[in-house]
């Protein structure tokens, strides 16, 4: 038994009453964006609770606008990434992290999940004129992980002390890794500017 | 407020942001202003008793006006995220409890559910009560510090009192249900800690009834006071369009008329067996936020009142091997109960390779666990996808050109916990 397997509601399984979307939109956008889409990983089929989208790094401004306007997933919910260096087939390709978004359309609560597969060292171009909020999400993946976001006006550490060394959510990063300062965190004056 | 007191509106460029323009800020210039244009540096926190937690707000005010803000945090971040990959399943359940320490059930309650998700388990109809009475009560709490604390800040310091009286019940019954009061753990894959006691439903019931009185009482105390009016009537505004471009869900998001609810709309546990009303509002200033909450705790009083006649007794435990937690007279007394026990608390159970992401309106908003599992007793990535982070990123834009007494109002009503942001 896994997530392919039919929960009862009391979980909010909403495979049987989102089904038929799901799968409209997806071959509705596959006509669309094409090659562009490298894969679709529906419920049922994949160990996925909700679509998930492949896109190439270079549509995937493209992708997640015509879904944020055309579509309505006009509400990001959840911006992260994962560390996929483990991973034996990530290896083969060549690919380290996948930034993973989280869309909720506001009006039918429908989810759809977008995953973008990044190389060691690979910027993106920052999604902040799309969803402001994305500010500080860049910042936090920034962070943890060392993804660096091309355009964001401030991309600077979040969580970690600013003279923090290393990106504490890599897979090679020791659990105990302490780093320890004994004066605090200096304040960048140029921020109030 | 009436415009009449702020003659020369500047608009103010927060191309910070980039977006010149894309909301209408502007700077209210005081009148009263001796010296024009005196610019100032405030900091506060990240020890400020306004502050509610550990974290910064850096300010720059022109006479009594904020023009630019920034906010710091990360003071309490205690790697929970990396704690998910190298923890098991059964062993992140006390860290998932240091997330929102208001409303600690809550986030019990989800984390449960994110990982009965994933291996395909369903528990039984009496902890599924249990569990929504649970965090219900905890929802309660959550709003009842949120509008106290709020209006403390504003000066209003007996409504807070009145408000704590009730939350001390409260976390007697929750004492009651798990012997803990702030850091529950209440909850285990498949079940719970253990039962409610015997009787333990007419308690809430007495203590449904006793808090509905307070929270009448607590309306005509503050609601309509001009003082507290005068302080957060369009103070604060984050309208409808800002809320979904920053993220913004749970009461801040109702409070600006956007119509979201998980309990009602992506129904989980028996949200859909119960009757509830979802209130909201459509300026979205401090006031707004305030009354959602206030109106909020009534519903979920009535949510508690009829889990409360519906629990019957019956198992709380799911039947299922991989996640039961054996009774302590079968592990002490047959070997076979003791090698389970052993092999369930050293090694953990294998959760099936897979994704989800399970979200439940948690008392600030949605409360998201974003699970990869590549087989085996460790999450692949533990995401906690937690509210107060997206609501602290719309403080910045939310002051701009506001006083800085309002701030306080500003930072309280948002509700922003600590533990949750820093995670």
């Amino acid at each position: 038994m896994d997530i392919r397997t039919p929960v009862p509601t009391i979980y909010g399984y909403f495979s049987e009453k989102y089904g038929p979307t799901w799968a409209e939109q997806a071959s509705a956008l596959k006509e669309v964006f094409g090659e562009a889409i490298e894969a679709v990983w529906m419920p049922g089929e994949n160990p996925v609770d909700m679509p998930t989208y492949f896109v190439k790094k270079e549509k995937a401004h493209e992708f997640v606008t015509t879904l944020k306007e055309k579509y309505n997933y006009s509400f990001l919910t959840d911006m992260t990434a994962t560390d996929e260096s483990e991973d034996e087939e990530s290896a083969k390709e060549g690919i380290r992290f996948h930034l993973v978004f989280h869309l909720m359309d506001p009006e039918t609560k429908i989810r759809v999940r977008i995953k973008v597969k990044l190389k060691d060292e690979e910027t993106i171009a920052t999604f902040i004129s799309i969803w402001p909020g994305t500010n500080w999400a860049e910042r936090e993946i920034f962070d943890m992980f060392g993804i660096r976001f091309d355009g964001h006006p401030d991309l600077r550490r979040i969580l970690m002390d600013m003279r923090w060394e290393g990106h504490p959510l890599r897979k090679d990063y020791p659990l105990r890794g302490y780093q320890i300062f004994m004066t605090p965190e200096p304040l960048d004056p140029e921020l109030l500017k | 407020m009436s415009d009449s007191k702020f003659k020369n509106d500047v608009p103010l460029d927060i191309a910070r942001w980039g977006f010149p323009g894309k909301f209408d800020v502007t700077i209210k210039k005081d009148s009263d202003d001796l010296f024009e244009d005196s610019k100032m540096l405030v900091n506060i926190g990240p020890t400020h008793p306004a502050m509610h937690g550990a974290f910064r707000c850096m300010a720059k005010l022109n006479g009594e006006t904020i023009e630019k803000s920034y906010c710091e945090f990360g003071y309490t971040h205690r790697a929970k995220e990396k704690l998910g990959e190298n923890r098991t399943y059964h062993q992140f359940i006390v860290y998932t409890d240091r997330l929102n320490y208001c409303s600690a059930l809550v986030n019990n309650v989800t984390y449960a559910m994110a990982v009965e998700r994933m291996m395909g388990i369903q528990v039984p109809e009496r902890a599924v009560w249990i569990r929504m009475m649970a965090a219900e009560i905890a929802r309660v709490i959550d709003h009842l510090i949120c509008i106290g604390i709020n209006a403390v800040d504003l000066g209003a310091f007996s409504y807070f009192v009145y408000g704590y009286h009730q939350r001390e019940k409260a976390y007697t019954l929750i004492e009651q249900l798990c012997g803990a009061r702030l850091t529950t753990s209440y909850t285990r894959i498949g079940g719970l800690m253990s039962d409610a006691p015997e009787g333990w439903e007419n308690g809430v019931k007495e203590w449904v009834k006793e808090t509905r009185g307070v929270i009448h009482e607590l309306d005509r105390l503050l609601t309509e006071n001009r003082i507290w009016l005068n302080r957060t009537k369009e103070v604060a505004v984050f309208n409808k369009e800002q809320c979904l471009l920053y993220g913004f869900t749970g009461p801040n998001a109702r409070a600006a008329g956007v119509n979201i609810d998980l309990r009602r709309d992506q129904p989980s546990m028996f949200y859909d067996k119960v009757e509830f009303e979802v209130p909201i509002a459509q300026v979205g200033d401090v006031f707004d936020r305030y009354f959602v909450r206030v109106e909020e705790i009534k519903q979920s009083l009535n949510i508690i009142a009829q889990c409360a006649d519906r629990l019957k007794p019956g198992p709380i435990w799911a039947e299922d091997k991989r996640t039961r937690i054996p009774e302590k007279d079968v592990v002490y007394n047959t070997m076979e109960g003791l090698i389970h026990h052993f092999k369930f608390f050293m090694n953990g159970f294998d959760v099936p390779k897979g994704e989800a992401y399970t979200a439940f309106e948690a008392s600030n908003g949605e409360l998201g666990f974003y699970i990869v599992s590549k087989g085996g007793p460790k999450a692949h990535r533990m995401r906690i996808r937690g509210p107060s982070f997206w609501h602290y990123q719309g403080l910045d834009p939310m002051i701009q050109g506001e006083y800085i007494g309002d701030l306080v109002a500003a930072l309280g009503s948002i509700n922003v916990i600590a533990g949750e942001l820093d995670r």
